[in-house]
């Protein structure tokens, strides 16, 4: 077996006072797309935060590319190539559509996007590109953040709840625009709380229930009740 | 009559360029990594002094000083931050504040350790009493001198701010710092850079202020509320506002001296308190505290 892309082993967080994260394993091959479903609470967002870089982690929980990358800061996890669409969005609001797509490419990694990519693959954003980022619709700011993860040219993209707070027209739109973005030996984890949106575009797929994996499996073959009794912990 | 009390307020908006680069450094500062540094006005007379010695040691003309003194300062800058003032920045904003009051001390000290408590003046010559006429009044070059400074240095540093690299970096900072930090930016290398460019206006402050008067180690405070209140009155985050205070309050105190010479800095203090109770957040705010 290769050696896998990222690779989380017994990864334990804390979201303020509180642990939120207990042992997690975990890996993703290269290309492979993962889905992270949970219940509010638990631990996905802390989950993102921790393999980015925001939190610190002890020594040897996250190793990436064969490295140990537990102590690095967010930027040097950046340069190293992992792009988070935050949750939420959290698009720079003093810069244009343009700066903010400009800043995501700040690393300087070489790849397929550009702004000539990001704006072919939403036009929205070329007519809008000299507006304040925050003057967008939703929609158009999610195209924002995850076209400013793109400019990074990553190895491994992660999407925090991409669809949350969005018109499911919009949501439709956006999860038919992933498999291309995504196509191109990308590997992803997309945090979703719209399970059947994650089942489709992801390979396999990984439920947190307070702080600890309580399901792993292939996304096409994991049953729905094996999922609800992963996700609320009940049978 | 009427033409004396056009000079007061022309002379205040001269006035007001200097008060204007005290600020901008402060306004650069707390728009950056909201960081409010009390030691500001003591960096503007340790510029001064530097100013000085340059001037002394190597026989140049003060303007020409500037060429050390400001990568100078600006050095001194990015270490101080590196070195001492990202280790006071969190979700608290008490330590920067205390940490900077401390530093405030100890330069205050220190420059009266080394130059003692003796006024000192810059000596720029001729630059010091030159002056021109312009419609019946005379103005003096050095003030004139030094409002353009102010609009150059204001100028650069909008221009830095959305049209560079470095700006963009700024901004996006100023903005997220977690999501900055995303996007491959270090912000505590970030905010050694804003450092350095705050202290290297504040060495183009501080040495026009050693032409203007004379200085001690003990005037920076008075410097610091002055910045402040520029600051304050123009709105935070808003460079061209920070301009517009400094001059609101130049013309403040000119016209208070005008009618009682005593009253000189209490209009100035006045004029700042009237406006925070008009406008609280200022006159032209782009950011919110």
């Amino acid at each position: 077996m290769p050696e896998p892309l990222l690779q989380i082993a017994g990864l334990n967080a804390h979201y303020r006072d509180f642990q939120a994260l207990y042992g997690l394993d975990m890996t993703v091959a290269a290309g492979e797309v993962l889905a992270i479903i949970g219940a509010n609470g638990a631990g996905k967002t802390t989950f993102m935060r921790s393999i980015s870089g925001l939190i610190a982690n002890g020594s040897g929980q996250v190793k990436y590319q064969g490295r140990d990358i537990s102590g690095l800061r967010a930027d040097e996890v950046a340069a190293l190539g992992i792009a988070l669409v935050p949750e939420g969005r959290q698009l720079f609001r003093s810069l244009s559509v343009e700066e903010n797509l400009i800043i995501g490419g700040q690393t300087g990694r070489k790849g397929p996007w550009n702004l000539a990519a990001v704006f072919a693959l939403f036009p929205i954003l070329k007519e809008r590109r000299a507006v304040p980022a925050t003057s967008l619709s939703g929609g158009q700011q999610q195209m924002v953040a995850i076209g400013r993860a793109l400019m990074a040219n990553p190895d491994l993209i992660l999407f925090d709840e991409i669809s949350l707070g969005l018109a499911p027209i919009i949501i439709r739109d956006i999860y038919a625009a992933l498999p291309g973005i995504i196509g191109e030996g990308m590997s992803a984890m997309i945090v979703e709380q719209d399970i059947s949106k994650a089942l489709s575009v992801s390979d396999r797929l990984y439920c947190l229930q307070e702080g600890r994996i309580s399901l792993e499996g292939a996304s096409g073959a994991v049953s729905r009740a094996d999922i609800s009794r992963a996700y609320f912990g009940m049978e | 009559m009427t033409m004396e009390w056009v000079n007061a307020i022309v002379q205040g908006t001269l006035l007001g360029g200097l008060y204007a680069l005290f600020a901008a450094g402060l306004s650069l500062i707390f728009g950056v990594m909201r960081l409010v540094n009390i030691a500001h006005g003591d960096l503007i007379v340790m510029a001064a002094y530097l100013g000085l010695t340059v001037v002394s040691v190597l026989g140049i003309h003060p303007l020409l000083a500037l060429v050390l003194v400001v990568p100078l300062m600006a050095g001194f800058g990015y270490v101080l931050q590196r070195a001492v003032l990202n280790r006071t920045l969190g979700d608290d904003l008490l330590p920067p504040l205390l940490v900077t009051f401390g530093l405030s001390v100890i330069l205050q000290n220190g420059l009266l350790e080394v130059y003692s408590a003796d006024p000192q003046k810059i000596n720029a010559g001729v630059l010091e009493t030159a002056s021109v006429s312009v419609a019946g009044l005379s103005l003096g070059v050095l003030p004139l001198l030094t409002f353009a400074v102010a609009l150059a240095v204001i100028w650069g540093l909008q221009w830095v701010f959305y049209h560079t690299a470095l700006g963009r970096a700024f901004r996006a900072v100023s903005d997220n710092q977690d999501i900055a930090q995303l996007m491959g930016l270090n912000r505590r290398h970030i905010f050694g850079l804003a450092m350095a460019l705050a202290l290297g206006v504040t060495a183009i402050a501080g040495i026009l202020l050693g032409i203007r008067t004379s200085f001690d180690p003990s005037i920076g405070g008075g410097r610091l509320i002055f910045g402040f209140e520029a600051v304050i009155i123009g709105g935070l985050g808003n460079l061209w506002g920070t301009l517009a205070g400094g001059v609101i309050l130049g013309v403040a105190q000119t016209i208070g001296a005008k009618i009682d010479p005593g009253w000189q800095l209490l209009a100035g203090h006045i004029a700042f308190l009237v406006i925070l109770a008009i406008r609280p957040n200022g006159l032209f705010p782009r950011i919110s505290a």
